[in-house]
């Protein structure tokens, strides 16, 4: 660990991926200030999820979202995408967090990331879809809600030239707006990757009666849903979903760096306004204190994310043990924000019509997601000190 | 271009300070040395760094930046490499810590000409060692209330007052020492001197001695001492000005010379290799969940210190030039107690066995570092206080004053 970081680098973030970075940041401001958010997805008092109904979200702004091209930024330029480098990516999905855009981007990318591991012709095609704005999600992670790539969600058997899947998949993110999901199932002694369409024959999608408000998570039951040939991805995934597993705690990590981001300004801006006992609340170090050590916890989670982007862009050997520690702060910088961020703002911060809500749970459910701090350190041992006993 | 793509000659030279370091590596210190320079306190030990830093001045690692006039090298971005090719290296610290990186750069911002050429050669080679004297018994976090008088008297200046926790202060030569010249402005009232300390009259050097046990730094008493004006950095009245920036440097929030190693191990591998080694209710304390989640906490924090570092170089991944900067001295030194806080809790048991106990795990550095981190914490302003400073310069929260 020590060696490769004694030469300055600068993570690879250059000049093209600034400007995106910062495109998308100007397209968001203007896209969806914080009042269009909170009409957007806080409307209603009481959210009510229907069957089936698709979780609040902007058609005409992910239209636009389509036309940037941002489906595609984790498909390669052979399939008609982008091939942004995973550092300029999480330089705009930071800024999806930040601005908590509810849309099927983030699970989009991830699907894209793992079909990229597993490659072929199956890969490609759905590749090519998304280039052109079809969007996907994964349905990789079964009932116990295990953390891990090795423990798919489905069974699968095979029938002819077909093959079955039964079972449920379960923690699905934005299932009602994915166009494909991209199942993990076992498969005797391998674990196979299809892609299922939406609409599949025997695939019932129940809507999660989640708190973030930014997004709908799904379970979905597999009633005998047939796949042929030209769905599955992969018969040995098992090495794709692997390998992809970094790429996708950077995603979560990089939503986080922007949602904790948002969060520490607007309190800034709040203690710096707010006045009690004839003084900025923000005077008080009580206040003060605690915002500049949830800054400095939001900066190391963020130099952590672009070192391991960096790494998995290299192909590097450290990839996952950088993105572990990265997701490991983000998630414990966004917790700490979170909390921070709805206490100093006093009786409001506990208020449905005080917009800190809408990123504290959308943070809260990213702390989780592919596990929290607490499990990344468990896996992260296991590599730096090795396996217990 | 990023700027921490090196030019050739940068890269030339950094070729050639690793090679120099890894031929010229000094042999095995005569006793133990300390963890960093502010605790150096025997002869053996100073003459042993003074060398040091002679020959590291000598072959171009230090002062490199500095004007050929004032002793240095002349160059334009050298010094960061020979910084980090000193820290790779794994060699002993430079012990001229207060010359080199708080007189040198304060007196090139604010010194005369003649004071430049004086006193910067010095700082550099270390031939002359520095020491400061900014805190008092009435004057720590409020830093601008000394009591220190200087008054004048023709030509000279007669200091009268009683200076603490000076390091370094039993080896120094000079000291850049803040005074009261003036009790009708707090801020406007003080002025900053280049002070003889080493056999001057009027001056007297005690050792305190630290938490540890072991002597650590000293205070520093002025009785009609003798000042010329000549040794005045920078105008009466304007030294609040003057210290500000020697803090800008002490704090690290600006880049100057180097500090080389120290710790030749990665403090977390150490952590793990204590955890293997020790037993704990029958099992292995590398075996313990909850040791193992502590280990991989600072292990983190280790790692995000050096992307930080890194980060803190590419501008388009910095909200704020001073955001990363500022943290650095709160973080290190939070990171360094944290991390002896786990190894003295891994340890257990015999954690409390000290540096003389045959028995005690790594010679007692736990305990030791443990309780030395409180100089880091503290020292050059107290994380309270760094906490102030990025609450109001980089958050732009409401000032405490
Ligand atoms: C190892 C070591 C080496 C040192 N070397 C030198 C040296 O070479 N030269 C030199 O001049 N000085 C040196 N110092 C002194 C050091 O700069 C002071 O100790 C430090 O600035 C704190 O001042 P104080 O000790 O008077 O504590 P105080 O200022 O009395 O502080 C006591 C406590 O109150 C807190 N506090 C005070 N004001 C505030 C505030 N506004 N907001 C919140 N909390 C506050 C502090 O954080 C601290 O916890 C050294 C100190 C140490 C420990």
């Amino acid at each position: 660990m020590a060696e490769k970081n004694a030469a300055p680098k600068d993570f690879g973030f250059g000049e093209d991926e600034a400007m995106l970075r910062d495109l998308a940041r100007k397209f968001l401001d203007e896209q969806l200030p914080v009042e269009t958010l909170r009409r957007l997805v806080a409307e209603a008092p009481e959210p009510i999820y229907d069957e089936g109904e698709r979780a609040r979200w902007d058609e005409a702004l992910w239209k636009e979202i389509v036309e940037l091209g941002w489906t595609g930024l984790a498909v390669g330029e052979e399939e008609g995408g982008a091939g942004i480098s995973l550092v300029g990516i999480a330089g705009v999905v930071e800024e999806v967090g930040r601005h908590a855009l509810p849309s099927p981007l983030i699970p989009t990318l991830s699907a894209s990331l793992v079909l990229r591991e597993a490659g072929g012709p199956v890969a490609r095609t759905i590749l090519e879809r998304i280039a052109q704005g079809a969007t996907a999600s994964l349905a990789i992670t079964g009932e116990r809600g295990s953390w891990d790539p090795d423990a798919p969600a489905l069974e699968a058997r095979e029938d002819g030239d077909t093959i079955v899947l039964d079972g449920m998949a379960c923690f699905v993110q934005d299932a009602f707006k994915a166009d494909v999901l991209i199942a993990s199932a076992r498969l005797g002694g391998d674990v196979v990757l299809c892609a299922v369409e939406a609409g599949a024959a025997g695939l019932t999608i129940d809507a999660d009666h989640i708190h973030d408000l930014t997004r709908d998570q799904a379970t979905l039951r597999f009633d005998g849903v047939r796949v042929g040939g030209d769905a599955v991805v992969s018969r040995e995934a098992l090495g794709a979903l692997r390998k992809a597993w970094p790429g996708l705690l950077v995603l979560v990590t990089a939503d986080l760096c922007g949602t904790s981001e948002w969060q520490l300004q607007t309190t800034v801006e709040y203690a710096r306004q707010r006045t009690q006992f004839d003084r900025q609340i923000g005077f008080f170090q009580a206040v003060k204190h605690p915002l500049v050590d949830a800054m400095v916890e939001i900066d190391r989670a963020k130099s952590l994310l672009y070192h391991a982007a960096c790494e998995i862009d290299r192909g590097s050997e450290e990839a996952e043990t950088a993105a572990r520690m990265a997701k490991s702060a983000a998630s414990d910088a966004g917790a700490f924000i979170s909390d921070r961020s709805v206490q100093l703002h006093g009786g409001i911060g506990f208020t449905w019509e005080c917009d800190v809500h809408i990123y504290f749970k959308r943070s809260l459910h990213n702390q989780v997601l592919f596990g929290d701090g607490v499990h990344q350190r468990k896996k992260l041992a296991e590599t730096l000190i090795g396996p217990i006993g | 271009m990023s700027k921490a793509v090196l030019t050739p000659e940068q890269q030339e030279f950094q070729e050639y300070a690793r090679r120099w370091l890894a031929e010229n590596a000094p042999p095995p210190p005569p006793e133990r040395l300390p963890i960093t320079a502010i605790e150096v306190m025997t002869v053996g030990q100073r003459d042993y760094l003074q060398a040091w830093q002679r020959k590291c001045y000598d072959a171009g690692l230090v002062g490199a930046d500095y004007p050929t006039e004032y002793g240095g090298g002349g160059h334009e971005g050298f010094q960061r490499i020979a910084n980090m090719e000193l820290g790779r290296a794994k060699v002993p610290f430079l012990i001229n810590i207060v010359g080199l990186n708080m007189a040198a750069p304060t007196i090139l911002v604010h010194g005369t000409e003649a004071q430049k050429e004086k006193f910067i050669p010095g700082c550099l080679s270390g031939d002359e060692i520095w020491c400061q004297g900014f805190s008092e018994p009435g004057a720590g976090s409020d830093m601008a209330n000394q009591q220190t008088s200087a008054v004048p008297d023709g030509d000279d200046w007669i200091v009268n007052g009683h200076k603490v926790w000076t390091s370094l202060g039993h080896f120094a030569k000079w000291m850049i020492l803040i005074t009261r010249t003036s009790k009708d402005h707090k801020y406007d009232g003080l002025t900053y001197f280049l002070c003889p300390i080493e056999g001057h009259d009027g001056v007297t050097v005690r050792p305190l001695v630290k938490i540890t046990g072991e002597a650590g730094f000293n205070e520093v008493f002025f009785e009609d001492a003798r000042v010329p004006d000549a040794y005045r950095l920078d105008d009466v009245g304007k030294g609040w000005t003057v210290a500000m920036t020697t803090l800008t440097y002490e704090r690290g929030a600006a880049e100057s010379a180097g500090s080389g190693g120290g710790e030749s191990v990665h403090p977390t591998q150490r952590l793990i290799e204590l955890a293997r080694d020790t037993w704990r209710d029958g099992e292995c304390a590398a075996d313990d969940p909850v040791t193992r989640d502590a280990i991989m906490q600072r292990a983190i924090v280790a790692e995000g210190m050096r992307q930080n570092g890194r980060r803190a170089r590419v501008e388009a991944l910095c909200d704020h030039p001073m955001r990363l900067p500022l943290q650095q001295k709160l973080t290190s030194s939070e990171f360094v107690q944290d991390n002896a806080r786990v190894g003295v809790d891994i340890a257990g048991a015999k954690s409390t066995l000290y540096k003389l106990d045959e028995r005690a795990p790594s010679k007692g550095y736990w305990p030791l570092a443990y309780m030395n981190s409180y100089g880091h914490t503290i020292a050059a302003g107290t994380n309270e206080i760094q906490r102030n400073i990025l609450g109001e310069r980089v958050l732009g929260l409401p000032k405490s004053k």
